[in-house]
């Protein structure tokens, strides 16, 4: 894994003066709120199964995921902007997810985890119970198969949305997505 | 009490019934109709004791329903299987076992969930898995449902 990808210098340019300090920098907006967004993502703390426990291990010691910056996992949506979906999601579970999606402040962003989210994986078949792709529920930023996948997989993945972050245009208003809030 | 003395028990307390023997358990067979006091004899007989339901569950079988109880004396560390044939696939309906064993409750909201057997003297007979609205009962075989893919 490329550790030096995600430690990107300030995106601009830093004017100094003659003793060496700096006066003034140049930049845009979009670069720095990208800039600022991808390297302080707060993830929120959902797990519905297996997935949930390799994410756990990758947010502690061993793996540690505060290195890229996601330290901050969230007990509440209202605190997080990234959800992870870590698990099987039945569809029982399904309006208690898009409430927990709809509550979080924007600009949010979703991962989803493992075969299970991404398609329904194992209970594709011959289950009256599971949702088939949580993408039939809330919009999804960056997929992770897996079944589960690996912590360094996670990594990867999580890595890869700040990419998708650095790369979004922010201060352009995009057309708004399609979710009615219902709360 | 051992297997053969269960075996001669029952005999005598109970004659008529049918009794069989799978690998693990002493299986009797009781009417319909006389379930709830067949268990009530069970256990509160100081000879049995059966003071612990620890399963309760159903098949169906396509042409009818079979209900079978497990229980155990913990005082006396024998066990026993209690089945029941339900014809009636589309009314099944029996006695709870709510009044004598309190753990009956759960297995019989599950059992009404996902096979839609009723229970009466039931105290909160619902749905637990599946959500209130849903529609049929899964485990069925008949069960129809359009979102399940089949292979």
């Amino acid at each position: 894994m490329d550790v030096n990808k995600n430690t990107e210098p300030f995106p601009g340019e830093i004017y100094e003066d003659e003793t060496g300090n700096t006066n003034f920098l140049v930049s845009s907006i979009d670069k720095l709120s990208n800039w600022a967004r991808s390297n302080s993502l707060w993830p929120l703390t959902f797990g519905t199964s297996c997935c949930a426990i390799e994410m756990m291990s990758a947010a502690s010691a061993k793996y540690d995921w505060s290195r890229f910056g996601f330290e901050v996992a969230r007990a509440t949506p209202r605190q997080a902007d990234l959800i992870i979906v870590a698990g099987t999601i039945t569809k029982k579970m399904a309006p208690v997810l898009k409430r927990l999606y709809n509550q979080m402040p924007e600009p949010k962003y979703v991962i989803a985890m493992g075969a299970c989210t991404i398609t329904g994986g194992p209970f594709f078949y011959n289950s009256y119970t599971v949702v088939k792709g949580v993408d039939n529920i809330i919009p999804v930023d960056v997929y992770i198969p897996g079944c589960p996948p690996r912590p360094e997989a996670l990594l990867e993945g999580m890595m890869k949305l700040q990419e998708k972050i650095r790369h979004s245009r922010a201060y352009v208003i995009d057309k708004p997505k399609k979710e009615e809030n219902d709360d | 009490m051992t297997k053969e003395e269960l075996k001669s028990y029952l005999e005598k307390t109970f004659p008529g019934m049918t009794q069989e023997e799978n690998i693990d358990f002493l299986v009797l067979w009781v009417e319909k109709d006389e379930i709830f006091e067949v268990a009530r004899k069970l256990k509160e007989d100081e000879a049995t004791r059966f003071d612990f339901l620890f399963d309760e569950t159903a098949i169906d079988w396509q042409t009818h329903f079979e209900m079978v109880y497990h229980m155990t004396s913990t005082t006396y560390r024998h066990d026993l299987e209690i089945k029941v044939k339900l014809e009636d696939r589309d009314h099944a309906e029996l006695p709870s076992m709510e009044p004598l064993w309190k753990a009956a409750e759960m297995y019989e909201n599950e059992i009404y969930d996902l096979f839609g057997i009723r229970f009466s003297g039931h105290p909160h007979l619902r749905r637990i898995f599946m959500s209130n609205e849903w529609k049929g009962y899964p485990l069925r075989k008949d069960y129809q449902d359009d979102d399940v893919i089949s292979l």
